[in-house]
């Protein structure tokens, strides 16, 4: 049976913090296992806590991609552990496991990602307009929509969050709210019964003009949300409309505000 | 927000766990971008060789001002304080800008020329960020100025496309239709720049995207849903019609410097 080398980060302390005098309490230990086919990273890192290391700690929880829980950095990319494959990795070299960078770290793979839910706390929740029916319902067509439910599939995972670099590498989080948020509000912006505005807390406290729009969110998303195309740069252009166009603003004007 | 103590960050660039040749994309969007902005700024600035019969080159069109003969420009002659300036100078702001603040090429030069970061999950060299929230980069929100701009432009290639399919009868009078290898490239021009501009993200939301709720208005919902179509392969058009571009003026200039011979397919 074929063997590969996984390298975990174990310890109290997160990787790129990790200098000599943290040395003695963390860092990178290799596990050797054998592999069978069909493993995904997160089934390795099972078996290496089952028979190598019982206190190697993880967070996990469905095996199945939608509970976001088993968030990681394997080999450098921010990813779930029990949506990669083995056989799609190189097993030539030690398969390098971290927790992910972004956030603070509990232990080994684990990180506290409640800067994320305070977040969500501060975002206005969807505000319908008045029923539509006489029973209390809405009517609405799926086509409108259609463009909400992709940012419905969003697991919260936190894999944007932890790849964007304006979190990860310059720590705006007094000023940023991070790709996943901007999905949130941009599912709350188009859809067809809300009548709440959020733009000018997107320009002022959500910081999305800090958004370079790498694209790196896109490409982490294990569920294909087209987070850059679909939210980031509509809400940017909506931006753009309320605070920089002037030709809109002028006809707006002339219109007396009607809402979309 | 919060403050969130993450404790000191050890980045720096090219710091990474990425084993893989990370830096292989940036590196080639940078070639490539460096090549045409090198190439488009050299032909521009010649002012020569840009017109070979009935084919005008992209990077020169409209040709608002030419007092040489040999084709027919908008205004006739140029004012005086316009003689020494190519006339390709006069209008490429306009297609160039269009580009510049381009949502794709954005988020591809900051990765490639500014290492912004140089790829994800990949440390960059400055500490400070300010995104594109202040000046200068807030100024790429001019984007769908520029976008009104390169649909004119469009339209204007196109007329290029049509005239390049109308060749000097033998004998000298009037026109005949024919197409040449030439017409085949400045019409493949037009339709991959028109693939680019017309799938480009301000288009999208000026057209129904800042609409929520689009299924009252069934000709912009289905405009909307032909631009996305095209938007979800913006970066393959940007790409593509960028080096089309670069090549049909090249094109037309070697076939007026007599290096190429431009080959009549049909008579």
């Amino acid at each position: 049976m074929p063997s590969a080398i996984f390298r975990i980060w174990r310890g109290a302390v997160a990787p790129r913090d990790a200098g000599p005098a943290a040395r003695h309490d963390a860092g990178f230990v290799d596990y050797s296992l054998e592999i069978t086919p069909g493993m995904v990273v997160l089934d390795a890192v099972h078996r290496i806590q089952a028979e190598q290391a019982p206190d190697l700690a993880v967070r996990w929880n469905c095996k199945a991609g939608k509970c976001g829980s088993c968030s990681a950095e394997i080999n450098g990319m921010p990813r779930l552990m029990c949506m990669t494959r083995l056989n799609h990795l190189p097993l030539d070299r030690p398969v390098q496991i971290e927790p992910m960078k972004t956030f603070p770290i509990v232990r080994d793979l684990v990180t506290d990602v409640s800067w994320n839910y305070s977040v969500k706390r501060r975002i206005r929740p969807l505000a319908p307009r008045p029923p539509d029916a006489a029973d209390g319902t809405w009517r609405m067509q799926q086509q409108d929509m259609d463009r909400v439910q992709e940012f419905r599939k969003c697991i919260e995972c936190y894999l944007c969050q932890d790849v964007c670099h304006v979190l990860r590498e310059h720590q705006g989080f007094d000023a940023f709210a991070g790709p996943r948020f901007f999905t949130h509000i941009a599912a709350l912006e188009m859809h067809p019964l809300d009548r709440d505005s959020r733009l000018r807390e997107l320009r002022e406290e959500f910081g999305l003009g800090l958004c370079n729009i790498t694209k790196c969110c896109t490409k982490v998303c294990p569920e294909y949300i087209h987070i850059t195309d679909n939210a980031i740069i509509p809400l940017k252009e909506r931006v753009v409309d309320e605070f920089y166009d002037p030709l809109k603003k002028l006809f707006r004007r002339k219109k007396g505000s009607a809402p979309a | 927000m919060g403050s969130l103590d993450v404790g000191v960050r050890r980045g720096g660039l090219g710091n990474t766990s990425r084993p893989d040749a990370w830096w292989a994309y940036p590196s080639a969007v940078f070639l490539g971008l460096t090549g045409f902005v090198v190439y488009s700024t050299w032909a521009a600035l010649q002012g020569n060789y840009f017109y070979f019969h009935n084919y005008l080159s992209p990077f020169y069109s409209p040709l608002l001002f030419w007092s040489h003969g040999g084709i027919r420009s908008w205004f006739g002659a140029p004012p005086h304080w316009l003689v020494n300036v190519s006339p390709a100078l006069l209008i490429l702001w306009a297609p160039g800008g269009f580009r510049l603040s381009c949502y794709y090429y954005r988020g591809a030069y900051y990765k490639s020329h500014w290492a912004d970061p140089p790829a994800c999950a990949v440390g960059e060299p400055r500490l400070r960020y300010r995104g594109e929230r202040s000046f200068p980069l807030i100024l790429q929100n001019v984007h769908r100025y520029f976008m009104y701009l390169a649909v004119l432009f469009i339209f204007i290639l196109g007329k290029d496309a049509w005239e390049a399919m109308w060749f000097r009868a033998p004998g000298g009078h009037g026109r005949e239709f024919g197409i040449g290898v030439g017409t085949l490239v400045l019409t493949l021009n037009v339709i991959l720049l028109a693939g680019y501009t017309f799938g480009c993200h301000s288009l999208r939301h000026l057209i129904g995207g800042g609409r929520d709720r689009l299924s009252s208005l069934p000709g912009r919902a289905c405009a909307y849903r032909c631009v996305t179509k095209l938007n979800n392969r913006h970066m393959a058009w940007a790409w593509c019609s960028l080096f089309w571009v670069a090549f049909s003026d090249l094109y037309v200039r070697l076939c007026a410097m007599g290096i190429w011979h431009d080959w009549r397919i049909l008579r």
